[in-house]
C-alpha cells in the first residue's frame, strides 16, 4: 500500500503558506545555503543521481538536460521556468505556485547557480492573474531578504528573476514557442536543432524546466539524492503531484511517489462518486490516450503507463463515470486543440478543423457511413506528422477513444450523444440532476 | 574521456554519403535531404521549402521515412516521418521517399488532403491556375476526390495589402514563403502572420482566430474601433469592394515607417517576389489579376532594362501584348529576385504614345506628320550631313551594346564628329577622365559573387536599394550571413543602409573627396575611420562607386588614390542599363570602342581599320552639356537625339533652348517625348521587347537577350544603318549578328590609357542663415517615364519628403509636421519635412519624384547651396 508523501504540498495547509515567513519557518531557503557552499558541478551531479525527470510531461532526465549546456563562453545563459500550465486536466503547477511560490523560487535560484545563469525567467500563463501576483510578491520578498539580486547571501552570486505573464495560448507551453513568446515574438514552435540548450532564449544556452521539476530541486539538495531516489520505481524516481478531477468523490492534488497505482489514488479520492462506476480516465491530461477500468491497477510511472499505450504526462487524472459520452468528451477535447492550434503546420491546423466537423456531426447523431474510419485516418495523418508535439497530442483522444469505445462512435451515426448520455446525469454537481 | 582537441587547419568541404530510395548520393555536409534528393532526380513535393529561404518545416508536405546509424553504427528507423526540407543529410542515412515508402506516400497524401480542406476550388478563375504548385502536386500526389464534406473557412476578399499586392486569404496555405522572403531577403517585413489556428467554417471576420497573413489592420481583424476602408477599384467574387489594408489610422505598424504614395506605410521595393514564390494564388498583383491564363502566355527570357544590374527576367505575353514579367533564375546575378520596378514597370513599352511610324515636320503647317521610312530616312540623312557647324549626338543611357556601338560608329563615320555623350544626367570632365582611365575596356572584375563574400564593402555615391536593387539584395545576404561588412559615405543612414547594417560615414555633399582622401591616408591621425581604412586594405575588400560621385569635384581623383593606397577592388555602378555598354563602345567625346582614347593616333588607326575608313576625327568632342550649349548658341547645326528625358538633365531649360534654337533635330525614340516637339524628323525605334541585343551590367557582364515581340519595328542600330546608307555610308549594323561580329574584330587595346583625373576638392561652401547644402538622389520608384502606365506600382513609391537634422530644422524655425521650402534663383520646392540624423546644414530631397523635380525646380544638383525656410514663414514674408 502506497501512502501519500506530501513534499511540495506539505506546507499548503499552513497559515499564509505563500509568505516567506511561513516557508522559512518550515525550513525554506536552507537548501539554498547548502547549495551556495557546493560546487556547481556537484549540484548537477546530485540532481542527476536523484533520478529526477522532467515533470512537465515528457519525463526527460533533469540533470542530463542541464549537462547539455555547452561550456561557459562568458556570455549569458538562461533558466526559463515553464509555468504556462494549459493542458486540459492539468492543475498542479498553478496550485503549487499559489500555495508555495517560494519553493519554486528557491529551486530557481539553486538551478540558476548550477547552470551559471544570472537572469532567470518564469513564464506563467496570463489567465491566472492571482498566481502571477503571488509570484511577483514572492520575488519581491525574496529580494528583500537577500535571496535574489546582487551578491546573494554574501556568496558573490547574482541573480535576477523575471516573472512574465503569457497572453493566453496553449502553444506557448511548448518550450520553443514559449521562448519565442518570451522574446516578444509570435508564439510558434521553433525548428530543432538547435535545441534550447545550445541556442534558446535570445539564441543563448537555455534550460527550460517545468515548475514542479524546479520546485523539486531544493528538497533534493536539502535531503540528498538518495532520499529522493528511494521514492518511486526503478526508472521513475521521487514524488509527484497527481491531480484527480472529474467524477471522483474528493477531487484534488495527491502527492505520492511515482509508481502508485490508479486504484490507490482513486481510493484516496474517495472513489467514483456514489452510485456510479468508472468508465474511462486519462493518466496525464487530454494529450495522453485514455484508459479504462481495465487499467485500475496500472502502476503510474513513465514506463508502465507507456507500456499500457498511454503516457504518464502531467499526472492529470481526469476521471469519467458511465454517464459520460466518450464522443462528447473527445469532441470537446478536439475543440480545445482546434482552438489552440497555433496554425504553423498543416496537419494540426487543418486536421483538427476537419476532425471538429466530423466529431460534431457524430455527437449530433448525424454521422455518415465511414465517418469513424475517416476520423481515424485523419488522426493518423496528424499523429507523428505535425511540427510539434501538440499536433500529435490532438490525435490521441480520437484514436484511443475509438479504440476503446468504437460502438459509441457508431451510435453517432443515428443517435445524438445527449440522448444517450443526458447532460443532467453527467453533471458533476447533481443540483441539475433529480 | 574526451581527447584534447587539436588545432586543425580549415578542412575542405566535407562530403557525406547517403542513400535515397536506394540510390547512393554524396553531398556537401549541411545539405538538406530534399536537395540531396534533387541531385539524384528524385522530386519530393513541397510548398514552404524554398532553396533561398531558411527552412520552415511548416507545410509538412515533404515527409519521408528515414533511418540513420546510431552511435554504434546500427541503422535505426526514426520513429516518425521526417520533413526532408529541414533535415540535414548525415553519413549512412537511408531515406525512403514517396517512391519507395508507403508510409511517406500516405503521409504526403494526407498533408495535401489537409491543405485542400480549406482551399477553395476556384482554380478556373485563379491567376495561379495552370502554374500552381498546389494544383500540380495535388494532381501528382493527391487523391482524385475529396473526403471533406464540411464547410470551408472563407474570408472577405481581396485585401489590397499595398496598391499593387492583393491577398485572397482563403487561398493561402500559410506556408510563410512571403513573410520569410520579406523578412530574410528584402528586410521589409511589412506582412506577417496574425492570429492562430484553423479558424471557423464559413465566411466571416475570423478576428485573431484563424491564422492569416496581413498588416495588422484593426478593421480586418475586427478590433473594436477599426474602421473598414474599401476600394471599388478591385472587387471580390460577389462584386464586393476590396478591403484596403494599412490605410492611415487603420493599421498597426511597427517601428518608424515612411508613408508610400498611396498613404500606406511603405511596404517594400521587392514585394512582387512574394507573388511569384506564393505556391498558391493567395498573392496576386493588381495589374495582372484576372488578366490572363498562364497556358495562354508565351514566355521569353529577357533582361531588365531599368537599372545597371542586368537582372534576368521572364516576359510573358499573349497575342503581342506583354501581360506580366517575372524574375528569371540566374544564380550569378539576381538569383531568383527582382525589384518591383523590374517586375511591374513594363507598360511604358506599349504606352499610347509609342511611335509607330516615322514623322516629319510638314513645311506648311509646321506639324509632325506620318511619312514613309524611305522619305524620313533620306530627310534625316540630308539634315544631318548638310548641317553647317556639325552635329552633336545625344544617344542617352538606355541602349544595348549593339545599338550604342552603332551610335558610336555613326557619329565618327557619318557625322565625322566626336561630339557624342551618353550621359543624359549630371556629369563632369573628371568623370569622363575616370571612365576612360579606369572603366572603359576593363574586363569583368568585381562580381555579385564577390559582393556576397567581401569582408568589407565601401559604398560612395551609391544607395543600392534605390539605385541598384540587385546589389542591395546581394550585399544584405552577405551581411546577414556574417561574411560582409558594408560602409557607406552618405549624408545619412537610409532605410537601405540600415537594412545592410552599414557603417555610415556621414558627409555633407561635396565632402566625399575629403573622406576618401583621409581613408587613403588610413592612420588614425588622418581619419576617425581607421578600422575601416584597415579593412579596405584587407583581402577581398571592394569599393562600389556610384555614378553620383561624378558630381563631387575631386571625388573620382580621391577614389583612385584610395584604390591605389588600399589595393581594394573597384567597380563603377551607373544607374542605367546602357551606361556600362556606352562607355565600352565609346559614347564619350574622348573615347573610342574598347577603352581607346580618341587622342591616341594609334587608337584611331585601329578603329579606322575595323571600320574600313581612312581616318577618324581627331578633335576631342564636346560633352553632353557642351553639345547642348553649342546647339543653343548656333555653333552646332543639328542634333541627333536618342532616348533622353529632359527632366533628367542638370539644366532642362538649356536643353529646351538648344532644341528650339538648333538648325535641325533628328530623333530616334520609342515614345513621343518633349524632344519630339522640336524634332524635324522622328524615327521610331523599338523598346527592348522588340529587339535582341546585349546589356552590359555594372559588373561588365554581357547580358544578351532575344526579341520578345516580333514586329516591324527596328532597333537604333538598324535605323542608323539605314540613315547611313542614305548618306552613302555602309554602317554594317543592320543586324545584331553583324554588329557583334564587328565588335569581335577589335583587338585588345594595349596602348596608353587615358590619364587619371586630377581634380581638387571644392572648398566647403559657406552657409549663411537659412541656407543648406542640397543632398539628392533618385528613388527607385519616382517620376521616371519608364514607370508610366503603372498606377498600382506608383502607389508603392515613397512619398517624397525633405529630410534634415533637428538642429537645421530648429535653425530655420521649422515646426514639427510642417513643410519646408527649398529655393534658388530658379525656383522653389515645397515638401513635408522629416527629421533625420544627418549633418547640420544639409537637406535631402528626392531628385525626380512626383512633386519633387530638383533640376527643373531648383536648377541645381547635389552639393549646391539652397535657401531653406518653413513653408508658412515664406507665405508670411
Amino acid at each position: 500500500m502506497t501512502t501519500l508523501t506530501p513534499v511540495l504540498s506539505d506546507l499548503w495547509d499552513a497559515p499564509r503558506s505563500w509568505k516567506l515567513e511561513a516557508y522559512q519557518d518550515a525550513g525554506g531557503y536552507q537548501a539554498l545555503r547548502t547549495a551556495l557552499s557546493m560546487e556547481t558541478a556537484d549540484l548537477v551531479t546530485m540532481v542527476k543521481d536523484s533520478g529526477l525527470r522532467g515533470r512537465g510531461g515528457a519525463g526527460f532526465p533533469t540533470g542530463l538536460k542541464w549537462s547539455f549546456l555547452p561550456p561557459p563562453d562568458g556570455g549569458p545563459r538562461y533558466l526559463v521556468v515553464n509555468a504556462d500550465e494549459s493542458e486540459p486536466g492539468t492543475c498542479k503547477d498553478v496550485p503549487l505556485m499559489m500555495a508555495n511560490p517560494h519553493v519554486l523560487l528557491e529551486g530557481v535560484i539553486i538551478t540558476s547557480m548550477a547552470i551559471g545563469c544570472h537572469r532567470a525567467f518564469i513564464y506563467i500563463r496570463g489567465e491566472v492573474v492571482h498566481v502571477y501576483r503571488r509570484l511577483l510578491a514572492a520575488v519581491e520578498e525574496a529580494r528583500a531578504a537577500g535571496f535574489l539580486g546582487e551578491n546573494i547571501l554574501g556568496s558573490g552570486y547574482d541573480l535576477e528573476v523575471v516573472v512574465h505573464a503569457g497572453a493566453g495560448a496553449y502553444i506557448c507551453g511548448e518550450e520553443t514557442a514559449l521562448l519565442d513568446s518570451l522574446e516578444g515574438r509570435r508564439g510558434q514552435p521553433r525548428l530543432k536543432p538547435p535545441f534550447p540548450a545550445v541556442a534558446g532564449l535570445y539564441s543563448r544556452p537555455t534550460v527550460v524546466n517545468n515548475v514542479e521539476t524546479i520546485a523539486s530541486v531544493p528538497l533534493i539538495v536539502a535531503n540528498g539524492a538518495d532520499w529522493f531516489n528511494h521514492m518511486g520505481t526503478e526508472r521513475s524516481k521521487g514524488h509527484g503531484l497527481f491531480s484527480l478531477s472529474g467524477h471522483v468523490a474528493k477531487p484534488g492534488q495527491y502527492e505520492a511517489p511515482l509508481g502508485i497505482t490508479f486504484r490507490e489514488l482513486l481510493d484516496m479520492a474517495g472513489g467514483i462518486r456514489d452510485g456510479h462506476r468508472l468508465k474511462f480516465w486519462t493518466p496525464g491530461g487530454s494529450s495522453t490516450p485514455i484508459l479504462t477500468d481495465e487499467h485500475l491497477d496500472l502502476v503510474l510511472d513513465y514506463e508502465s503507463v507507456g507500456a499500457a499505450g498511454s503516457m504518464l504526462g502531467t499526472r492529470a487524472l481526469q476521471v469519467f463515470d458511465e454517464t459520460t459520452s466518450v464522443v462528447r468528451c473527445v469532441s470537446r477535447w478536439n475543440d480545445f486543440y482546434q482552438h489552440e492550434s497555433c496554425g504553423k503546420c498543416t496537419p494540426c491546423r487543418e486536421g483538427t478543423y476537419w476532425m471538429k466537423e466530423i466529431l460534431h456531426r457524430l455527437e449530433a447523431g448525424k454521422g455518415t457511413e465511414g465517418d469513424i474510419d475517416l476520423l481515424l485516418d485523419v488522426a493518423d495523418n496528424i499523429d507523428g506528422r505535425s511540427f510539434c508535439a501538440l499536433g500529435d497530442a490532438s490525435a490521441q483522444p480520437v484514436k484511443s477513444g475509438i479504440a476503446y469505445f468504437r460502438e459509441e462512435f457508431e451510435q453517432g451515426l443515428h443517435t445524438p450523444a445527449w440522448e444517450l448520455f443526458p447532460y443532467e446525469a453527467n453533471a458533476l454537481y447533481s443540483g441539475v440532476a433529480s | 574521456m574526451t581527447a584534447p582537441s587539436e588545432q586543425k587547419s580549415p578542412a575542405p568541404v566535407e562530403e557525406v554519403t547517403l542513400t535515397i530510395d536506394g540510390v547512393e548520393v554524396s553531398v556537401p555536409k549541411g545539405t538538406l535531404v530534399i536537395r540531396a534528393a534533387e541531385r539524384v532526380g528524385i522530386e519530393i513535393p513541397r510548398f514552404c521549402d524554398h532553396p533561398l529561404l531558411k527552412p520552415a518545416g511548416a507545410c509538412r508536405q515533404c515527409l519521408v521515412e528515414v533511418s540513420a546509424p546510431d552511435r554504434e553504427g546500427n541503422v535505426r528507423p526514426m520513429p516518425k516521418p521526417q520533413t526532408s526540407c529541414t533535415l540535414e543529410a548525415t553519413p549512412g542515412m537511408q531515406v525512403s521517399t514517396q517512391n519507395t515508402s508507403p508510409v511517406a506516400e500516405k503521409a504526403q497524401r494526407g498533408q495535401i488532403e489537409f491543405l485542400l480542406v480549406n482551399h477553395p476550388l476556384d482554380c478556373p478563375v485563379c491567376d495561379k491556375g495552370g502554374e500552381c504548385p498546389l494544383q500540380n502536386q495535388a494532381l501528382d500526389h493527391g487523391s482524385n476526390t475529396s473526403r471533406f464534406t464540411g464547410v470551408k473557412r472563407t474570408f472577405p476578399k481581396p485585401i489590397k495589402i499595398s496598391s499593387q499586392i492583393m491577398l485572397d486569404r482563403d487561398r493561402c496555405i500559410l506556408c510563410q514563403r512571403c513573410t520569410r522572403f520579406q523578412d530574410e531577403i528584402a528586410g521589409d517585413p511589412f506582412i506577417d502572420l496574425q492570429g492562430r489556428g484553423g479558424g471557423t467554417p464559413g465566411y466571416e471576420v475570423h478576428g485573431l482566430h484563424a491564422q492569416q497573413i496581413g498588416r495588422f489592420d484593426e478593421a480586418i481583424l475586427d478590433y473594436v474601433g477599426g474602421e473598414t476602408v474599401t476600394d471599388d477599384d478591385s472587387v471580390g467574387p460577389m462584386g464586393e469592394p476590396a478591403l484596403v489594408s494599412a490605410t492611415a489610422g487603420n493599421a498597426g505598424t511597427v517601428g518608424p515607417a515612411a508613408v508610400d504614395a498611396s498613404g500606406r506605410p511603405f511596404a517594400s521595393y521587392f514585394s512582387g517576389n512574394t507573388i511569384q514564390i506564393c505556391p498558391v494564388g493567395a498573392l496576386t498583383s493588381a495589374s495582372y489579376r484576372f488578366r490572363s491564363r498562364p497556358f495562354d502566355l508565351v514566355s521569353s527570357p529577357a533582361i531588365a532594362e531599368h537599372d545597371a544590374c542586368g537582372a534576368a527576367i521572364r516576359v510573358d505575353h499573349r497575342r503581342g501584348v506583354v501581360l506580366r514579367r517575372l524574375a528569371g533564375d540566374d544564380p550569378a546575378v539576381n538569383e531568383e529576385w527582382i525589384t518591383d520596378k523590374d517586375r511591374f514597370a513594363f507598360p511604358w513599352q506599349s504606352a499610347p504614345d509609342v511611335l509607330t511610324s516615322p514623322l516629319v515636320r510638314d513645311e506648311e503647317t509646321g506639324e509632325l506628320v506620318p511619312t514613309s521610312w524611305s522619305e524620313a530616312v533620306h530627310l534625316a540623312a540630308q539634315l544631318l550631313t548638310g548641317a553647317t557647324g556639325g552635329v552633336g549626338a545625344l544617344p542617352g543611357g538606355r541602349l544595348t551594346v549593339e545599338d550604342a556601338y552603332a551610335w558610336s560608329k555613326f557619329a565618327r563615320v557619318v557625322l565625322g564628329t566626336n561630339d557624342i555623350d551618353f550621359r543624359a544626367r549630371a556629369h563632369s570632365a573628371e568623370e569622363s577622365d575616370f571612365l576612360a582611365h579606369r572603366v572603359a575596356g576593363a574586363s569583368m572584375d568585381v562580381t555579385y559573387g564577390d559582393l556576397e563574400r567581401s569582408p568589407q564593402v565601401l559604398l560612395v555615391g551609391l544607395e543600392p536599394e534605390e539605385e541598384a536593387g540587385t546589389i542591395f539584395l546581394r550585399l544584405r545576404k552577405g551581411v546577414l550571413a556574417g561574411r560582409v561588412k558594408v560602409a557607406t559615405i552618405a549624408p545619412m543612414a537610409t532605410r537601405g543602409s540600415t537594412k545592410m547594417r552599414a557603417e555610415v560615414l556621414p558627409v555633407v555633399p561635396g565632402g566625399e573627396t575629403e573622406v576618401l582622401t583621409a581613408l587613403a591616408a588610413g592612420d588614425s591621425e588622418h581619419t576617425q575611420y581607421a578600422a575601416l581604412a584597415e579593412a579596405l586594405r584587407g583581402e577581398g575588400a571592394v569599393i562600389l562607386a556610384g555614378e553620383r560621385l561624378g558630381m563631387v569635384p575631386g571625388g573620382y581623383t580621391a577614389l583612385l588614390k584610395l584604390v591605389e593606397a588600399t589595393g581594394a577592388r573597384l567597380a563603377w555602378v551607373p544607374r542605367r542599363a546602357g551606361d556600362r555598354g556606352a562607355v565600352e563602345v565609346g559614347l564619350l567625346p574622348g573615347l573610342l570602342p574598347g577603352g581607346r582614347p580618341t587622342a591616341e593616333a594609334q587608337a584611331r588607326v585601329d578603329v579606322a581599320a575595323v571600320w574600313g575608313v581612312d581616318e577618324l576625327p581627331a578633335t576631342p568632342g564636346r560633352d553632353h552639356t557642351e553639345i547642348l550649349a553649342a546647339a543653343a548658341d548656333g555653333t552646332l547645326g543639328a542634333l541627333l537625339v536618342g532616348g533622353i528625358d529632359l527632366e533628367d538633365l542638370p539644366d532642362p531649360a538649356l536643353a529646351e533652348r538648344a532644341l528650339a534654337g538648333v538648325g535641325s533635330v533628328v530623333q530616334l525614340e520609342v515614345r513621343r517625348s518633349a524632344v519630339t516637339e522640336h524634332a524635324d524628323v522622328v524615327l521610331p525605334v523599338v523598346p527592348p521587347t522588340g529587339k535582341s541585343g546585349t546589356f552590359l551590367n555594372w559588373e561588365s557582364r554581357p547580358r544578351p537577350f532575344e526579341t520578345v515581340l516580333e514586329g516591324p519595328g527596328m532597333s537604333d542600330a538598324k535605323v542608323l544603318d539605314m540613315v547611313a546608307e542614305a548618306a552613302g555610308t555602309d554602317l554594317g549594323t543592320r543586324t545584331v549578328t553583324d554588329t557583334y561580329a564587328e565588335l569581335a574584330e577589335f583587338p585588345g587595346w594595349d596602348g596608353p590609357r587615358h590619364e587619371a583625373p586630377a581634380v581638387e576638392a571644392a572648398p566647403t561652401p559657406e552657409l549663411g542663415a537659412g541656407r543648406a547644402v542640397l543632398a539628392t538622389w533618385r528613388l527607385m520608384l519616382d517620376a521616371g517615364r519608364g514607370q508610366d502606365g503603372e498606377p498600382h506600382l506608383a502607389g508603392t513609391a515613397h512619398r517624397p519628403v525633405a529630410m534634415l537634422s533637428a538642429a537645421t530644422a530648429t535653425g530655420i524655425g521649422l515646426q514639427a509636421g510642417g513643410n519646408v521650402v527649398l529655393s534658388t534663383d530658379t525656383g522653389r520646392l515645397e515638401l513635408p519635412a522629416v527629421l533625420a540624423a544627418m549633418p547640420d546644414g544639409v537637406v535631402w530631397v528626392p531628385q525626380h519624384s512626383v512633386g519633387s523635380s530638383v533640376y527643373r525646380s531648383l536648377g541645381v544638383g547635389a552639393g549646391a547651396v539652397v535657401a531653406l525656410a518653413p513653408a508658412d514663414s515664406e507665405v508670411q514674408s
